[in-house]
């Protein structure tokens, strides 16, 4: 257990207060964040944060500013135990992957040659669970930068700088990442018989 | 101007605000008189969007319980 009061000034009830007011609404995205980096340790990180927000608490001098100073306490306990962590994710070659091009795909397959929106007509093919299904086929190296970027709407510097990473090579895992879901979909609609044209 | 190839290679950054001047100019450019690659561009966002709306995760319940009783704890520490 830790020591709640290790190197922290006296708190006021106001100041208790204040700490569960700014940190109770973010929890949500704290936690959604912890899962994109650190996956099954994203509830450990979640609560190292919240320990470190409480003890700086001091350092926080706008209430508005809360979820930018939370999120930033988060990364850092994320790249903490991404360090403790002996082996660090390697590039995967992936045949023909920056090449590939879904909308190019569709077109030359033309699956729905009755269709007058082709393309919007195979995305609107997939459920959530459908999605789902191909983000989880990805590997973690790509995935993670795809859902930090495209489903929390962080910036790629900020993401650059929660996974310790260049920024360039972030954008080049972003671009993979893009590519591979591309092609994962389209693998997907094939296997499971998807691309037939719509019952109208 | 630049080429169809040179646009699609920049699409998605582009999107993304990835792009500074000039090059931000030059795609604006070549989309404007370029039906196929404003084509490529919807499919992005479309995509984009699919992706916002169904990679979305949710704080479990538990989860959330556990992370209320910390706070719970620390009020009390």
């Amino acid at each position: 257990m830790h020591d709640l009061r290790e190197g922290e000034s006296e708190s006021t009830a106001a100041d208790l207060k204040r700490f569960r007011d700014v940190v109770e609404p973010e929890l949500a995205l704290l936690y959604r964040v912890a899962r994109r980096i650190v996956a099954d340790e994203a509830e450990d990180a979640v609560q190292d944060c919240l320990l470190k927000a409480f003890r700086n608490l001091v350092q926080l001098d706008r209430d508005e500013a809360a979820p930018a100073w939370l999120r930033s306490i988060l990364v850092n306990c994320c790249r903490d135990r991404i360090r403790r962590r002996a082996r660090r994710p390697s590039e995967i070659w992936i045949e023909d992957l920056d090449e590939f091009s879904l909308y190019r795909k569709l077109a030359r397959e033309d699956p729905f040659p009755y269709s007058d929106s082709l393309h919007l007509d195979f995305l609107h093919r997939f459920e959530r669970s459908d999605v789902r299904e191909v983000l989880a086929s990805l590997p973690d190296l790509y995935r993670q930068p795809l859902l930090l970027v495209y489903v929390e709407g962080l910036h790629a510097k900020e993401v650059a700088h929660m996974m310790d990473t260049p920024l360039g090579t972030m954008l080049a895992r972003l671009h993979r990442g893009r590519k591979l879901f591309e092609r994962r979909l389209w693998e997907y609609a094939e296997a499971n018989d998807m691309l037939k044209e719509p019952i109208s | 101007m630049i080429t169809c190839r040179e646009a699609i290679r920049q699409l998605w950054n582009y999107l993304d605000g990835l792009v500074d001047e000039p090059e931000r100019a030059a795609v604006e450019e070549h989309l404007s008189i370029c039906r196929r690659c404003c084509g490529e561009l919807e499919f992005a966002e479309e995509l984009r969007g699919m992706l916002g709306r169904y990679g979305a995760e949710e704080l479990p319940p538990d989860v959330h319980l556990r992370l209320v009783a910390t706070l719970d704890e620390l009020e009390r520490a």
